[in-house]
């Protein structure tokens, strides 16, 4: 059987302002922040309070569900502030970095020789457990179930997305430690994608099954290969890494260290030169992308992450947990006259309705922010399986979220998918529907109900 | 001050009172508005429900334009005294006919419509701007436009409305409109009388006394119902130089409307295909029953029969139900597999209904509302092939 994953749904969306490939290190951030949101459903246990002193790789908090999962300082410093928000719940915690870094260490593992359970404890006790995700649900994985496989997305297909191939250049043995030790969590396989015809260092890792993806934008997308390659069915448990993440966990196993350096693409057709940093978790957006031509006062919007599953960020707000890639686009806030009936040539669209981006499918767009239109009851049908390439029927799916049946959720392949596979039918809904924020709702509903 | 922030300024003026949904509607017909989004994707495509809703239109505007010009030319054709199809005259009589239509199923829709977004508190949806540019089409010319306004205030409140408005409704709305109109003015709805401008009015005339000549205003499928042939020329029919609703006649611009929204994406080309291989089966079954000898002549099925199946493609309201009824996405059948199977029953059932009932020998208007009520049903079942697949999927893991 060929490996190789060929989709032909889905839609790519070329937009200008792709980073350049040369790395620069990131001017080093005074103050790094994390917020518990990053974390989907973890419930935050402050360990380090106010004052605090900590080294990276040092627990800041754990879950309260399950204390076993911790999360660490990405530097060493001095909690200087804990934000709450109401009923004190923990927006944010604001470490100041010391400017000379120190690190706790958690010892070395030889990774060949390990078993199972010292793999497990030592990845939990050193904080790299978050960087494991589970599916079903798109959280942070249980520690006390063993997932049938694990699944890395190497090929990054989503908008102005950093590179995989680059931005992992030269990170082998790290990678190669961590997908080893990964495997003896699983009984299954660990699947490692990357795009048909690159030179990833991903490609020449032992011990995992690779596959060759090809076609428009979800391919990259993790859920988009687990259906096409081994499908999650009920009670089924996988987990899926970022190959980023892979870097810190490989570091921590070979030399002990959490070294929260991540090499992040700074996009966006805002940025006059864009292109990739080298930074930190947690370090504020002010430090990569105020030097790159955007103006303090101008009217952009930071993204962390990529434009269709990122996250808002202020602009002295920082790059969060999982991201790679910082998104400056401008921002839509304003009126167009006659826009909803005059011929567009400087926005996608998917359909001919007197948009003509199907003239040129290979022409790079400035999109904004703006809508595009107000919100709507569901009305045009046909338009989400263009660009959805899972074997399921997605408005069907949401509309069971919407209306809250679990049966029926479960039915229509709930347990397979996350927010972000959803990302691609949100952005060509004509009636302007908040996909993932409702696919969260229901994956929420579902932990919840069914656990 | 410019338009554009004395608007802006009116609309913050407004937010949160109850006027808020009229003005806004006001306001984005004017203007895309400044919303920009909020969680979720940071970019959206340009398409929304509004330039959905205009291509239909647009698609629409070649057979209201042609249906004004063709009712003065019928008018006059009955008159006895032809006119050039391409004139003022045959343009005025339809203008001044069919404007009022249009005015009137706009306002009394869009009144109601706005009513029911200020009393619930939600946005103006666009569905009605369609819906109100389909009703004028789909009824006969003469028809009294408060007859007009009682049945799209029927249509709109009950067919829509009463479901929860543009999105969730079963029932094609203009249909409903239409249904509505022949069960409780049937002598308005069909008959030989109403289909061309003058025809009632003269058989008024006659009827109290006055001796002028009856003009007849039969579609071609009444005339085929009664055995009487269809006396027009096939290329008569194709481009539509024949009496019927205002807008339905003419194959030949539905025909180009229906490619343009199937260019445009924004009509559901499997449902246009389909629907035209259903009637063009249910015609062949016909043709070969009248072939085998089993309907004679003396039949009154005979008439309908008999015609050549791909005729019926070019007469009645098949065309132009197929094109822009049948495939309107909310209540047609959502899955593309559905989709087949719901056009190829309209297609069907017109052909069946169209044959076997003359008294009233169109048969699109309930194939569709009846397989409108059905394509849920049949989207269930296209789901649960989805479903059963899983399923299957975890009993062999497990077994």
């Amino acid at each position: 059987m060929s490996n190789d994953i060929k989709i032909k749904k889905g839609l790519n969306i070329n937009l200008k302002g792709e980073a350049d490939r040369s790395t620069e290190n990131a001017i080093i951030s005074n103050f790094c922040t994390i917020r518990p949101e990053d974390f989907h459903g973890v419930t935050p246990k402050l360990v380090a309070k106010e004052g605090a002193k900590v080294k990276a790789g040092e627990t800041v908090f754990y879950d309260k569900a399950n204390e076993l999962v911790k999360f660490v300082s990405p530097v060493s410093g001095e909690v200087v502030e804990v934000q709450r928000g109401a009923k004190r719940r923990i927006l944010a915690i604001k470490i100041q970095a010391d400017k000379e870094q120190s690190y706790l260490e958690s010892g070395k593992l030889d990774v060949a020789s390990a078993k199972a359970e010292a793999i497990k404890s030592h990845l939990l006790a050193a904080g790299c457990w978050p960087f494991i995700k589970q599916r079903p649900y798109d959280v942070i994985a249980n520690p006390n179930k063993s997932p049938k496989a694990i699944f890395v997305s190497g090929y990054a297909s989503a908008p102005l997305a950093a590179d995989y191939d680059y931005a992992l250049q030269g990170k082998e043995a790290e990678l190669q430690a961590a997908i080893t030790a990964l495997g003896k969590l699983t009984e299954g396989a660990v699947h490692v994608s990357v795009g048909a015809g690159s030179n990833s260092p991903l490609a020449g890792l032992s011990g995992v099954t690779l596959h060759k993806v090809s076609g428009p934008h979800p391919v990259g997308n993790v859920g988009t290969q687990i259906n096409k390659i081994d499908p999650i069915n009920k009670g089924e448990v996988v987990w899926t890494l970022a190959p980023q993440d892979l870097v810190i966990i490989g570091e921590l196993l070979l030399t002990g260290k959490f070294n929260a350096e991540r090499i992040v693409a700074l996009a966006g057709s805002s940025v006059k030169k864009p292109r990739y940093f080298r930074t930190k978790i947690g370090s504020e957006v002010a430090t990569m992308v105020y030097d790159n031509g955007i103006d303090k006062d101008s009217n952009c919007r930071i993204i962390s992450g990529n434009v269709l599953t990122g996250k808002q960020v202020k602009p002295d707000g920082c790059l969060d947990y999982y991201s790679n890639t910082i998104t400056v686009i401008p921002e839509g806030d304003d009126y167009e006259f006659f826009g909803w009936n005059k011929p567009v040539f400087n926005k996608i669209s998917t359909s001919r309705a007197l948009t003509f981006s199907w003239l040129n499918p290979k022409k790079k767009f400035d999109l904004d922010t703006n809508t595009n239109g107000e919100h709507r009851a569901f009305v045009v049908t046909g338009n989400y399986e263009e660009v959805f390439p899972l074997d399921m029927y997605p408005m069907q799916l949401l509309k069971a979220c919407m209306y809250k049946d679990l049966d029926e959720m479960e039915a229509l392949g709930m347990y397979e998918v996350a927010p972000e596979d959803f990302a691609l039918t949100e952005f060509v809904c004509v009636s302007k529907q908040p996909h993932q924020k409702i696919i969260r709702e229901g994956l929420d509903l579902m932990i919840k109900e069914i656990g | 001050m410019s338009l554009k922030s004395t608007l802006h300024n009116l609309k913050e003026k407004y937010k949160g009172t109850k006027m808020a949904p009229a003005f806004n509607a006001l306001h984005t017909f004017l203007y895309l508005p400044n919303d920009t989004t909020h969680g979720g994707t940071h970019i959206k495509a340009a398409d929304d429900l509004k330039r959905t809703m205009n291509t239909v239109i647009m698609a629409l505007i070649p057979c209201l334009i042609f249906g004004m010009f063709n009712a003065g030319y019928q008018h006059y054709h009955a008159l006895g005294t032809p006119v050039d199809f391409l004139s003022w005259d045959s343009f005025s009589i339809g203008l001044i006919k069919v404007l009022p239509l249009i005015i009137v199923s706009y306002g009394v829709g869009l009144g109601i419509e706005f009513l029911f977004a200020i009393i619930k508190g939600h946005e103006v949806e666009e569905g009605y701007l369609v819906t109100g540019m389909l009703v004028p089409l789909i009824v006969p010319i003469d028809l009294p436009l408060w007859m007009l306004a009682v049945a799209v205030a029927f249509g709109v409140v009950i067919g829509k409305e009463v479901f929860g408005g543009t999105g969730m409704n079963i029932l094609n709305p203009a249909l409903t409109i239409r249904a509505f109109l022949f069960f409780a003015y049937p002598t308005w709805m069909s008959g030989d009388k109403v289909w061309v401008h003058g025809a009632v009015e003269r058989a008024n005339e006659i009827a109290s006394g006055a001796n002028v000549d009856v003009i007849s205003g039969e579609t071609i499928l009444g005339s085929l119902a009664q055995g009487n042939g269809a006396g027009y020329s096939v290329a008569d029919m194709f481009y539509g130089f024949i009496p019927g609703s205002v807008g339905e006649t003419s194959t030949f611009l539905i025909l180009l409307g229906g490619l343009f929204l199937i260019f445009t994406k924004i009509g559901s080309w499997r449902i246009m295909l389909s629907s035209v291989l259903g009637a063009l089966v249910m015609g062949l079954i016909f043709n070969s029953v009248v072939d085998a000898g089993w309907v004679t002549v003396s039949s009154k099925f005979y008439g309908l029969m008999s015609t050549e199946f791909w005729h019926h493609l070019l007469i009645g309201g098949f065309a132009f139900g197929t094109v822009f009824m049948a495939t309107d996405p909310v209540t047609a059948s959502q899955t593309n597999k559905g989709k087949w199977i719901y056009g190829f029953l309209v297609g069907f059932i017109s052909i069946l209904i169209r044959v076997f009932n003359p008294a009233y020998p169109e048969g699109v208007m309930l194939a569709i509302l009846l397989m409108n009520v059905f394509a849920p049903t049949i989207d269930h079942y296209v789901v649960q092939g989805n479903v059963k697949k899983r399923m299957k999927r975890l009993k062999a893991k497990t077994a």
